[in-house]
């Protein structure tokens, strides 16, 4: 998924004569093979991402025949509806808080198991279990209890529930983000073990610190895993939503303080059926999250590795 | 920090390094089970415990939050809520294997005209926000009819819509030989026998990656299930739960966390079951990538 994979795919096999016929055959063959992908790609991605386009300059609502708007609903999104902003504003600062958070808990806790020798197979697993069951309604409700009034959280520390206060609810949705940090650590572990160990040899008899040998060496080598990391949770992040719901009963509360984009987009496209609207908004989150990627991308040029470049 | 004198020369000394990893590592382990073990734990408290204790061990086990729990919500019982969640999962999952490893095999082994840039749009889909295309995609089932049946959580799913799996068994299929499909080439197999006898039956872990990916996701899915389906008695475990959301009072914890716990039972035993093909599947999702 990465710049180099990409390419390498791009090029493809080179070291291959086939023969004209079989070559035909062959390329028909893969049609077959193909005609499921293509026809999904093209009735369900590519049609209605065309279709979402025309209807978000629209005033579509499910049940009249929709009417060209011109751009009032991206102008009514961006001046006059202020909890829209409040949405954009509550999706920015989850996927800033929880984004970071949990990748730091998972590369500690990979660094950790790295070392292991016995164990570290039981808790690799035993880490990765919340990623499973997190996304669950089960585990949203859980949390909704664990951090009301009166319940644990309220109990050990006295803060009150944090889900009923506008400025702490976010902060409970985005423990259980980081909670789920098991997937990215398993990736960042996978990553850790292709690292050569003659470079901690080498540099242990230069006389390395540990800390020196982490960010010369371990830092590097991983960044390519660091940046998928990276990219792949913060595009998952811009898209919670079952949390949320759960927290705040489908509402966004309190105060609009867990008013995710997506919670959001889904009250005005299937709650009020402003599909036109919310055709809108499903857009500009497209162009937003394709933005923060570029800009990843972009980065990733001064701060990510690729062993391949240079040489080892 | 390890200690310099061992005792004998056989035996290590104790490594106070290793000591204190594990204690950490349990620690936290203890902090990351609790929401599980309070999930169990309250599942069988009476009602007036729930609250203000901070005891985890229930005062006496109420079973018949269970009982409550399997009579469902809605007059639809639990045992038709877990068929329905089954079906849907179930369908997903046979959808997924079929249609991504045809897709797969036909990026990873077979060459025709534009292969890298549909190779290159495959991939960029993985990271196209789902809720881009959703509200064309209900449209579209509206105009079909389709809503409120278990079509557009199904179908899209044998149309190769989830292209991480694709991109995990592609990855998968190019480790292989290709001495393989030559041998197989040689004895006048087609693209298509190669397929079936020789690949498909070596791609069998990433297909039971996909198959149990594809199966906890599913089961997990909300949103997709919250948009298409509304009849109670078509509704699945996770939407019957959401009605539980709107009720703040606590007198619903015991029944409410007893079918959670149903809900969350086959994640469970199917993470119990393969471990081993979920943790190898993840990891390799960012390495060979």
């Amino acid at each position: 998924m990465t710049t180099t994979q990409t390419q390498a795919a791009v090029r493809g096999p080179k070291a291959e004569v086939p023969q004209k016929p079989v070559r035909r055959r062959r390329e028909g063959a893969a049609w077959v093979f193909l005609s499921p992908w293509v026809l999904g790609a093209c009735v369900l991605t590519l049609l209605p991402m065309a279709v979402s386009l025309y209807l978000s300059f629209t005033d579509y609502d499910l049940f009249n025949a929709p009417n060209w708007v011109g751009l009032r609903n991206y102008t009514q999104m961006f001046t006059e509806d202020p909890r829209y902003w409040r949405s954009v504003g509550a999706t920015l600062t989850y996927v800033v808080i929880a984004v970071p958070l949990q990748l730091a808990l998972a590369l500690v806790v990979a660094l950790a198991l790295k070392g292991m020798k016995r164990g570290r197979a039981f808790y690799r697993s035993a880490f990765y279990a919340p990623s499973l069951l997190g996304a669950s309604m089960s585990i949203a409700l859980v949390w909704r209890a664990i951090f009301n009034d009166g319940g644990t959280v309220d109990n050990l520390f006295g803060t009150g529930g944090w889900v009923n206060k506008p400025g702490w609810a976010l902060f409970a949705v985005a423990l259980l983000t980081v909670w789920q940090f098991g997937a990215p650590m398993v990736i960042f572990l996978a990553g850790l073990q292709q690292i050569p160990g003659e470079l901690y040899e080498a540099a242990e008899v230069d006389g390395a610190s540990r800390w020196r040998q982490f960010l010369s060496i371990t830092v590097p080598m991983l960044s390519p895993v660091i940046f998928f990391n990276l990219v792949l949770q913060t595009i998952q992040a811009f898209q919670v939503f079952t949390p949320a719901f759960a927290v705040s009963a489908g509402k966004g509360g309190p105060a609009d303080s867990t008013l995710f984009y997506t919670l959001y987009l889904y009250d005005r496209g299937f709650v009020a059926s402003h599909m036109g609207y919310a055709s809108a908004m499903a857009w500009v989150l497209l162009i937003a999250i394709g933005a923060v990627t570029a800009v990843l991308f972009r980065t990733s040029r001064s701060w990510v590795f690729y062993a391949s470049e240079g040489d080892r | 920090m390890t200690t310099t004198t061992p005792t004998t020369v056989a035996r290590k000394p104790l490594d106070w390094r290793r000591v204190a990893l594990h204690a950490g590592c349990l620690a936290a382990l203890l902090v990351m089970l609790y929401p599980l073990a309070w999930l169990l734990a309250t599942s069988v408290k009476p009602a007036d415990e729930v609250i203000a204790s901070l005891n985890l061990l229930p005062g006496k086990l109420e079973w018949s939050n269970y009982e409550t729990a399997l009579d469902g919500v809605n007059d639809v019982s639990v045992t038709r809520l877990l068929t329905n969640s089954l079906l849907i999962a179930g369908g997903a999952v046979i959808g997924n294997v079929i249609s991504c490893s045809l897709a797969a095999y036909a990026f990873a082994r077979l060459r025709f005209r534009f292969r890298g840039p549909l190779f290159a749009f495959m991939i960029a889909t993985i990271m196209l926000p789902h809720h881009a295309v959703l509200i064309p995609q209900y449209i579209i089932f509206n105009q079909l009819g389709m809503v409120n049946t278990y079509w557009p959580l199904i179908l899209p799913k044998f149309l190769a819509t989830e292209a991480f799996f694709v991109f995990l068994i592609v990855q998968f299929m190019r480790g292989l030989p290709r001495e393989l499909e030559e041998a197989a080439r040689i004895d006048g197999c087609g693209p298509f026998r190669s397929f079936f006898s020789v690949i498909l039956p070596l791609t069998r872990p990433a297909l039971i990656t996909t198959a149990i990916f594809t199966f906890i996701w599913t089961w997990n899915d909300f949103f997709t299930q919250l948009i298409y389906l509304f009849s109670p008695e078509k509704f699945t475990l996770t939407l019957a739960l959401r009605s539980f959301v709107d009720a703040s009072s606590t007198s619903a914890f015991g029944p409410m966390f007893a079918m959670s716990v149903i809900a969350l039972l086959p994640i469970v035993l199917f993470f119990l079951a393969f471990q081993r093909f979920l943790v190898e599947g993840m990891a390799n999702s960012g390495i060979k990538g």
